[in-house]
């Protein structure tokens, strides 16, 4: 593939521009007093209003990596990929109240992290660190994949190697340390109008260039008829309807598990800013649905991805690789920059979010209890360096497919801390121990699940026999059928169960339980309330008058 | 339960009970797996799912309108 100079140049301009753009961020809506603080570095002030939310959450959930992988999904699977679609639909309703609830507590007690959340609601550090390294593990390989994303468009305008991948997390990684969530924020704001301006167009013009949805609806069916894999087509069949529903479900409720997605939400100033953004957020998922339809357009122009039949094909660069068969070069290289700039702001938050969960939940509780507010900020910072070096070394020891397996059992294993985290928002009932054995026999459950996913071999393609993706077939418990169903929410299931079970026998041998140290009220503070305090997180709330 | 305010706050409505109907409604893929009526070329499974957006917009705007005023303004 030929070096594309128009492209690279417009690329690395919005690249530098943006980035410089994340070093002044630490100067926008500075604090009057200090920035060494979490709630300043790790959460941008906590006072984020409607607008900067929707861009920051937006550009949060909505990654780089999913602009490349669901219409490569779709482009190899047909309606299976559009799963992301009813994903990013439920999502929203069904946290509507949920969010608020989280916000209200962690305002009202300082929290930063769903682990300090954990930590008072059941008493229990150890709890706490369960959360803590559960959110980091699963954090880690999603920082991964966003290189994943940058590195499909520069393979697609000819650049090989590992170098620029370097320079580009170097940056990062210097403006995240300096400007916390605020360069994100910032970032995302251009990030996010450079993706609706190249998407529109694409939906525009990509289909009258080739002659009309109907024709790009008719070719994708003319391929999957082609092929001898049944779970392909333009439409679900029998045996991967109940995959797609609960692989929307699964995904959406672990979606706001994620540490990075908390961190968006504690960041608001209000609970109307959250109520506000439930209905606004959507936005992005009709965006999502348009991008999954890329890889039906890429069927009807006849795309093929960077090393097409050969054991190296990477489907990531279908995406790029049809915009610049079909736009002009300066407008592929804006394009371009739209996505990798788009995963510059997921992976700055991601790293922010593993950052506080360290500090918070491993360094204040076990290393240094007396840390000051100014020692935690500084911690976080530089574990922020150690986690960006963490991901960039994934990428290059690792093959990139193994990060894909990574993030796959990140999803499966972010959801076990529904019961402590979710569930915790709402009920005090479960038994700390109980929710710590509930996790245990998650995780082990969704990993043997996950290692007994195989595919076979295709003309292409070796076969694989463990981790192979998400969907478990149901004749593997014994039942007699080809239906296949989400590891995640089988074992976010069981999960569930087991911290039942064990609740009841643990209240019955009276095992001592942890203390509550949140209050029925706490759940439903709003800003400007009285005797609410952020600034100091380990100070006994006030008694109430 | 002691309370700070002149009236117990709450976060409960009827009105929440609308937000079932984008949760449960995406999920039920009987409902749409199909190819016909096309919409501007676009098979029902595409089409609809799309629609289901505005249907979730709604009803989080609703709930959000009709519960703001209820609490005294958020």
């Amino acid at each position: 593939m030929t070096v594309q100079w128009t492209e690279i140049i417009i690329f690395s301009l919005l690249f530098v521009g943006v980035s410089g753009m994340g070093f002044v961020a630490a100067r926008w809506r500075r604090p009057k007093d200090t920035m060494e603080h979490l709630d300043e570095w790790g959460l941008g002030g906590r006072n984020f209003g409607g607008w900067i939310t929707w861009f920051l959450i937006g550009g949060d959930l909505y990654t780089a990596y999913t602009f490349v992988a669901v219409p490569a999904l779709v482009f190899g699977a047909g309606a299976m990929g559009f799963f992301a679609v009813p994903y990013t639909v439920v999502i929203y309703p069904m946290l509507f109240l949920v969010l608020i609830r989280l916000w209200s507590v962690s305002h009202r007690h300082g929290f930063v992290t769903p682990a300090d959340f954990v930590r008072t609601r059941f008493g229990s550090p150890t709890l706490a660190l369960i959360i803590a390294i559960t959110g980091i593990a699963a954090t880690m390989p999603y920082i991964a994949l966003q290189l994943v994303g940058i590195e499909a468009v520069l393979k697609s305008m000819g650049v090989t190697g590992h170098w620029p991948i370097l320079v580009a997390f170097a940056i990062l990684a210097a403006y995240t340390y300096q400007s916390g969530l605020r360069a994100p924020a910032l970032i995302a704001f251009v990030k996010d109008v450079l993706i609706y301006v190249v998407i529109l167009a694409a939906v525009i013009y990509i289909p009258y260039k080739l002659g009309g949805w109907g024709v790009i609806f008719d070719a994708a069916q003319a391929k999957f008829d082609a092929t001898e894999n049944p779970g392909d087509g333009i439409l679900l069949n029998s045996a991967n309807q109940l995959q797609y529903a609960t692989l929307a479900l699964g995904s959406a409720l672990a979606l706001f598990l994620y540490p990075h997605s908390i961190t968006g939400v504690l960041a608001s100033k209000n609970r109307g800013v959250i109520k506000r953004n439930m209905s606004a957020l959507p936005a992005y998922s009709l965006l999502l649905g348009l991008i999954a339809l890329l890889g039906f357009m890429a069927i009807a122009a006849k795309t093929q991805p960077v090393g097409a039949g050969t054991a190296q094909a990477d489907s990531n660069t279908i995406v790029p690789n049809l915009f610049d068969g079909m736009f002009a070069d300066w407008f592929t290289g804006i394009a371009f920059a739209a996505i990798g700039i788009g995963a510059l702001v997921p992976a700055a938050i991601m790293s922010i979010a593993a950052s506080n969960l360290f500090t918070r939940n491993i360094y204040k509780e076990y290393l240094k209890k007396d840390a000051s507010p100014a020692q935690e900020a500084k911690v976080s910072k530089i574990v922020s360096l150690v986690v960006k070096v963490g991901a960039v070394l994934c990428i290059l020891l690792l093959d990139p497919s193994f990060s894909i397996d990574l993030q796959l059992i990140g999803g499966v294993i972010i959801l076990q801390t529904l019961p402590s985290v979710g569930i915790g928002l709402y009920t005090r009932w479960f038994h700390r121990g109980a929710l710590i054995a509930g996790w245990g026999a998650g995780m082990g459950l969704g990993m043997w699940m996950l290692y007994n996913i195989s595919t076979p071999a295709t003309a292409t393609k070796a076969a694989k026999p463990h981790f192979a993706g998400s969907n478990f077939p149901l004749e593997k418990f014994g039942l007699d059928t080809k239906m296949t169903i989400y590891v995640g929410l089988v074992a976010v299931a069981v999960n569930v169960i087991v911290a039942v079970l064990a609740t009841l026998i643990l209240r019955a041998v009276k095992t001592p339980d942890g203390v509550d140290g949140t209050k029925a009220e706490d759940y439903l503070v709003d800003e400007g309330d009285k005797d609410v305090d952020t600034t100091d997180p380990e100070k006994e709330p006030v008694s109430s008058t | 339960m002691t309370t700070r305010q002149s009236k117990p706050r709450s976060d409960r409505s009827p009105w929440n009970w609308l937000l079932i109907v984008p949760v449960v409604l995406p999920l039920l893929t009987f409902l749409f797996n199909f190819d016909e009526p096309r919409l501007f070329d676009w098979p029902l499974f595409y089409w609809l799912q799309l629609a289901f957006i505005i249907v979730g917009v709604t009803s989080t705007t609703v709930v959000y309108q009709m519960t703001k005023k209820k609490s005294g303004g958020e």
